[in-house]
């Protein structure tokens, strides 16, 4: 065969293509033909929604005790320590005053018995929240199948810049060993702790809905806390909205809140 | 060149010293630290494989949790269904620990022989029934 510098450059020009097609062929055969994968999903019994959001019927709850059963289900299921020294205080869900709760619904003159009735306050699991905008390594995040505002302990790196966010003080800051707080027979053993150095605050119990279950409060509540979808007309908390008027905490700033209240 | 005794001096201390080590394995006749073995509980001996087979799982458990981790707390995703079909809820506490209850005999032996200090237990609580305390 005649050899020819033209026919030389020709062959070596295809033999360096092959070359560097080379790994890039390994990198994708392995995906093929390799036998049964592996897979995730989300379980069997999962409630879903599109955006989670409850409603609070305050007005039966009268007093701090008819309260004390929903804090409770909450801080025990999830290891929520407590502490006496108010700046290391950890709440998911507490209790508050009608002027902390709804500072720009307060008129100078409105109904007693609402302005003394204790309000139960948690995270508004907003649709626009700020405390996602405002964290640096996506600890806190948005979770785009059901609306709820999650933390990644994993993540967190303990900069508060999601507490300076949130308006509703929803998040707190573990500053002293978690486990310190915790009756060491009354951990629930099903449930992770946390580390000191990272924030946390409600999940709207996310572990439960996985399993087909209310979130805890809801639960505890006997009626008084409605849960459900947002966006679906047909769901509970639709209906009780439909026939309900209820407001939102600062609902000025635009977060868009998930929690109503009933007054 | 009046230094070569001080250079040879010299060469023989840096030498001396290199060989330290070795000189005092071969003199005390010290073996390399041996296996660590684990040990397996009767639960988890009756289940003859863990969710992937036994050498994925002692060199790649990591990734495997790694993985875990992402799909739980961040796709809500928190069922595994593996190469076999059985399908196990994604939970370090309730499912590994469940089986490997004994944490000081399984994971304590290898973590202290390879000389890592992975912080899981900080929050994850590694005896989910409660049974060794």
């Amino acid at each position: 065969m005649k050899s020819s510098r033209r026919r030389f450059m020709k062959l070596a020009g295809i033999a360096a293509l092959g070359l560097g097609a080379q790994p890039a062929i390994k990198a994708i055969a392995p995906a093929a033909g390799n036998g049964p994968q592996t897979q995730f999903s989300q379980g069997p019994n999962v409630l879903t929604a599109r955006q989670w959001a409850m409603v609070i019927d305050t007005r039966r709850f009268k007093t701090t005790e008819d309260l004390e059963p929903m804090i409770e289900a909450c801080h025990k299921l999830h290891n929520v320590p407590h502490f006496e020294e108010k700046n290391h205080e950890i709440k998911w869900i507490w209790e508050t005053h009608f002027h902390n709760a709804f500072p720009d619904s307060a008129n100078r003159f409105i109904s007693e018995e609402a302005e003394h009735r204790p309000y139960l306050v948690l995270c508004n699991h907003c649709q626009n929240p700020p405390c996602v905008r405002a964290c640096p390594t996506k600890a806190t995040f948005k979770r785009d199948s059901d609306g709820v505002v999650m933390m990644d302990m994993h993540r967190c790196i303990g900069c508060r810049f999601c507490m300076a966010a949130c308006p509703y003080g929803s998040r707190s800051f573990n500053f002293v060993e978690p486990l310190k707080g915790l009756v060491e027979k009354e951990i629930n053993l099903k449930y992770p702790r946390r580390m000191k150095g990272v924030v946390e605050k409600c999940t709207f119990c996310v572990e439960r809905l996985a399993e087909g279950q209310m979130p805890a409060c809801v639960e505890a509540s006997g009626g008084a806390i409605v849960f459900g979808d947002l966006e679906d007309p047909e769901s509970e908390v639709r209906q009780v909205l439909r026939e309900n008027f209820t407001i939102r905490r600062k609902q000025s700033l635009g977060t868009e809140p998930c929690v109503y209240y009933i007054v | 060149m009046n230094d070569k005794k001080w250079i040879v001096l010299g060469l023989l201390i840096f030498m001396a010293l290199f060989l330290s080590p070795f000189l005092y394995n071969v003199v005390t006749g010290a073996k390399a630290a041996p296996m660590p073995e684990v040990v397996l509980t009767e639960k988890a001996k009756a289940a003859k494989q863990c969710v992937m087979p036994t050498e994925f799982m002692r060199t790649e458990h990591m990734q495997l949790l790694d993985e875990w981790r992402l799909k739980v707390v961040r796709s809500g995703l928190r069922d595994f269904t593996n190469t076999e079909g059985k399908t196990f809820n994604m939970s370090l506490s309730n499912t590994c620990m469940d089986c490997h209850s004994n944490k000081a005999d399984f994971c304590d032996r290898c973590h202290n022989y390879a000389s890592v200090k992975p912080y899981c237990w900080d929050c994850h609580i590694d005896n989910p029934q409660g049974e060794t305390k």
